[in-house]
């Protein structure tokens, strides 16, 4: 699961803000740096409004060309599945769990992220 | 031996060719191998390989490549396999056969131990470097001699030997022919025909010498061997290889007491069978009706009659259309039935001869010119799969039937797949008629490769593929398994249909569209093929809100992604010219981002490595001293490439400069299916290479040529001459349409040059459309084009001036600091990606 409920937000104290509402790009990604105790990472969010959910936490970092840019990829969906294509070599990870479509070998790290008080927050 | 289970017989195959193999997959096929205990027998050390590609042995493929098949697949099927084991009798009364390991029984014996290089009685024709070309053991002593030679002969100048030559010229020999009948492939090709041959073969580099028998083959005084000629003419050479033709390997028959040819070869029946019923033979060493079958296609057929007498079926072998489709040293040569028409009393000839392009055709047809009976083609191939059509289904000619030979005319008539009847052969090494290929779709088979799987065709030479991808696609097509048209899982429309949704209803966002006319979020696929519809019709701004999330990430932050994430950016310049200030504003901006730097293509200097969030500065100091982008990340006009042309140039006629200024200035942030390149030369000496774009123009002592639908690239294709000696104004109307219905019709990503190769009507249909307004649109697309230039903005500029669009180029949302994986290392004075 991507999103939280406010009590979650309220009892854990692992949750970080990232930005406000306004930073978001609809239909779209953004990328935002994080640290989580595993070490820095960075982070794509992606925001479909109208969808449910609406927020997705996915890697930032795509395997395939070794670059960071999977925020920068296009949004759509495949069979219903909401997806964004890597903009370098364009295979596909599902927002959700961020399973890689081409090869079952690959998949990227996602985080728990909500709205809140129009700030984006992340569970690092 | 004998047989460990006592039900089943004893079956032994003497060769392992390629139609010795054949027979085994055949008998694999109908289960025999669960009823006999089968044995094959091979001379030599390989498991069968492809004899008829065997001169790529000498162009990078190894035994393994040319290998049919596998010691695996033998021994899974319950197949003993003795290679490397000559078999030395055939004792037909105990019914055994002996080799030096031992003696095998048999109660069915097959005989495919093909055929043996011919080499005249020449006295010296058996000296140390007289070689023949035939196994691969042949190829090995070929290639161990020519490694202290620096010159090569083949004696015969047929099929085979053009192969052993080819296979010379392969090992870097100085290659000579030498031919006893006064043309090269006598049997396939008439003395035009012949002629032109030669002259093709001789501008490789090969000698040809006809009618020359060699006499004897002595010492030579620069070379190995002096070959004497009948006219005392002499040639030195180092290697010779004799290629003179082939003989039936019936030695074992022969000595079994078997019926014989009186030029040899063991006699068959119709079901394979010798004058012995337990023996049978097949391929080059069988003689059916007076006739030895030297290709590979009649072998198979064979093998398949014979795999089917030996499971007590009725199947008969019923002689063999001998015609080919041969590439000979890279030269066409084809020979269809009766090409020399001297078999045919009646038969009446079209011959077309091109001494430029070397290419030669002739058609033999019956007296009242309605049935193919033969064909000749040197140069030129591309017509042998529909001429061979019409003579082996017996189709009725053309009103015209030259017109099946004349060069290709738009409108020349095609033997589409559909027209052809379910007898027609498609592959005639597996003998796979087209009903059988409909069978193989009927059974499940919905794709090319599953149809090849299941029914072999072009699994043989292969020269068939093109046909048998027609005739599966039109297969499938008319079982409604058509090749969906969609251009996503999103809209169930081709672009093309989309491009008249949007123009007709006036839907200007993506949004819009999909609710009305699609379903989903949409993909990588529609996204930024409908923002290039919505861009194209009203060239709206691509940053604008609704337009962002469908660009690819090129057209987002509008420079172009390199692959550690950075990006590099283009300014336009058009048509390359520029003054020396702003050519060191390039400079000085590429010096303080460490920008590396280099010129493209199309004359303009791109500036790579820019992280996202330095764009903006970028493009604020170009901006500044008069830059516009470049829409070098977009499928767009990108720049119009010239020549210096009438002003400085000595032979300019025309200020091409200008013109490509002009052009570019009018067409730039035109946003098209695919990128569009243009050029303009200012002479016919064409320094633009303008021949070479989407758009070429070239100037004339009148005005300008227009050339369309050229291209570089992957698959590079030359422009077509649409219009001569244009003033300015009838030149601009002309690509203003032409470009405008190109944007119209099109598919995705599809350049003109694809574009107006699957056009129907070609291009002929083109100029009716843009020159002589067939279609009445004419003005319409005019207007489009008008309203595309009207609407045009520098996307840079905009963008800078909107804070909003601003936020967009932020490496992080959260984070001033440069991605730290970004790293970068010196390379010749300049910054790469480490």
């Amino acid at each position: 699961m991507t999103t939280a409920t406010a009590e979650d937000l309220t009892t854990s104290n692992d949750w970080q803000p990232l930005c406000t509402r306004d930073d978001l790009v609809a239909h779209s990604g953004i990328a935002a740096r994080i640290e989580p105790r595993d070490g820095p990472a960075q982070v794509a969010i992606f925001y479909l409004p109208g969808h449910a959910p609406e927020l997705y936490a996915i890697d930032h970092h795509d395997p395939f060309s070794g670059a960071n840019v999977i925020a920068r990829g296009i949004v759509g969906d495949v069979a219903g599945e909401p997806v964004v294509a890597s903009p370098l070599y364009k295979q596909h990870f599902r927002l959700r769990d961020g399973q890689c479509i081409e090869d079952e070998q690959v998949k990227l790290r996602t985080w728990r992220v909500a709205l809140r008080n129009g700030h984006v927050m992340v569970q690092v | 031996m004998k047989a460990s289970n006592a039900t089943s017989q004893d079956l032994i195959i003497v060769g392992n060719g390629m139609v010795g193999h054949h027979l085994v997959e055949q008998l694999i096929e109908r289960g025999a191998h669960r009823h006999y205990r089968i044995r094959v027998f091979g001379e030599e050390r390989h498991l069968a390989y492809d004899r008829v590609h065997l001169s790529e042995y000498f162009s990078g493929r190894d035994a393994d490549d040319l290998a049919l098949s596998t010691a695996d697949y033998y021994a899974e099927h319950g197949i003993e396999l003795h290679l490397h084991e000559a078999v030395t009798d055939i004792d037909r009364d105990a019914r055994e056969l002996v080799t030096p390991q031992g003696r095998y029984a048999y109660d069915r014996l097959v005989l495919a131990t093909g055929s043996y290089p011919f080499v005249p009685p020449i006295p010296g024709g058996d000296r140390d470097g007289c070689l023949v070309y035939r196994t691969l053991d042949d190829l090995d002593a070929i290639r161990e001699a020519a490694r202290s030679a620096t010159t090569g002969v083949v004696v015969g100048g047929g099929l085979l030997g053009l192969e052993a030559a080819n296979a010379l010229r392969g090992l870097d020999l100085d290659t000579a022919v030498v031919e006893f009948a006064p043309r090269l492939m006598p049997m396939q090709v008439d003395n035009e025909g012949g002629e032109l041959l030669r002259e093709k073969i001789e501008a490789l580099g090969v000698q040809v010498l006809t009618d020359r028998a060699t006499q004897h083959i002595e010492d030579g005084d620069t070379s190995r061997h002096r070959m004497v000629f009948q006219d005392d003419k002499r040639l030195e050479t180092d290697l010779i290889v004799f290629s003179a033709g082939i003989r039936p390997r019936d030695e074992l028959a022969r000595n079994a007491g078997l019926e014989m040819g009186e030029r040899g070869g063991v006699v068959i029946d119709d079901r394979c069978l010798t004058s012995d019923p337990a023996i049978l033979a097949v391929g080059e060493v069988a003689l059916w009706q007076g006739s030895i079958f030297g290709l590979v296609a009649p072998g198979y057929q064979m093998a398949k009659a014979a795999a089917d007498t030996l499971c007590g079926g009725e199947l008969t072998f019923e002689g063999a259309d001998m015609s080919t489709k041969l590439k000979l040293l890279g030269v066409d040569v084809g020979a269809i039935g009766d090409a020399h028409g001297d078999r045919s009393p009646g038969a009446r000839q079209f011959r077309y001869v091109d001494q430029i392009k070397q290419e030669y055709r002739k058609l033999v047809v019956s007296s009242d010119g309605k049935k193919l009976l033969g064909a000749m083609l040197v140069g030129d191939n591309a017509t042998y799969d529909t001429l061979m059509q019409y003579y082996a289904n017996g189709l009725e000619l053309p009103a015209d039937p030259a017109s099946l030979i004349l060069p290709s005319v738009e409108g020349a008539p095609a033997l589409g797949p559909d027209a052809l009847p379910e007898t027609a052969w498609i592959c005639s090494c597996h003998n796979v008629t087209k009903g059988a290929i409909c069978e193989a779709i009927d059974a499940g088979c919905n794709d090319l490769g599953a149809v090849k799987g299941a029914t072999k065709a072009s699994t043989g030479c292969g020269g068939c593929a093109a046909l048998l991808k027609s005739v599966v696609d039109s297969e499938l097509e008319a079982r409604g398994v058509e090749v969906d048209q969609s251009i996503c899982e999103h809209f169930a429309h081709t672009r093309q249909a989309l491009y008249s949704i949007v123009r007709v209803e006036g839907i200007k966002t993506f949004g819009e569209l999909i609710e009305k006319h699609g379903h989903g979020l949409g993909c990588d696929i529609c996204k930024p093929a409908v923002a290039s519809i919505l861009a194209s019709c009203f060239n709206e701004p691509i940053t604008d809100a609704a337009h962002v999330p469908l660009q690819d990430t090129n057209d987002t932050f509008m420079a172009n992604m390199q692959k550690n994430g950075t990006y590099s950016v283009v300014p336009r310049i058009p048509g390359g010219e520029i003054t020396p200030s702003k050519l060191r504003v390039l400079g000085e901006v590429g010096e303080k981002y460490g920008l590396y730097t280099k010129i493209t293509g199309g004359q303009r200097v791109d500036l790579f490595g820019a992280r996202l969030e330095q764009l903006p500065d970028i493009w604020a100091e170009l901006i500044e001293a008069g830059f516009e982008t470049g829409h070098a990340y977009g499928k767009a006009t990108r720049t119009v490439k010239s020549c210096v042309g009438s002003t400085w140039c000595r032979y300019g006629v025309q200020d091409s400069v200008g013109m490509a200024i002009h052009l570019e200035n009018r067409y730039k942030g035109l946003r098209s299916p695919h990128k569009l390149k243009f050029a303009v030369s200012g002479c016919t000496r064409e320094c633009a290479e303008a021949q070479s774009k989407d758009v070429g123009v070239i100037a004339t002592e009148h005005g300008w040529n227009l050339y369309v639908c050229g291209n570089g690239g992957m698959r590079p294709r030359h422009a077509e001459l649409f219009a001569t000696d244009l003033d300015d104004g009838t030149l601009i109307r002309y690509i203003d349409r032409f470009l405008m219905f190109y944007v119209r019709t099109a598919d995705r990503l599809q350049r003109t040059s694809v574009w107006r190769e699957n056009l129907e009507g070609g291009l002929d249909y083109l100029k009716e459309v843009v020159i002589d307004d067939s279609l009445g649109l004419g003005d319409e697309l005019e207007r489009q084009m008008q309203t595309v230039i009207d609407n045009y903005e520098c996307e840079w500029a905009g963008a800078l001036s909107d804070p909003e669009k601003l936020k967009r180029f932020r490496s992080f949302v959260n984070d001033e600091r440069p991605d730290p994986d970004i790293i970068v290392t010196e390379e010749r004075g300049q910054l790469r990606p480490a």
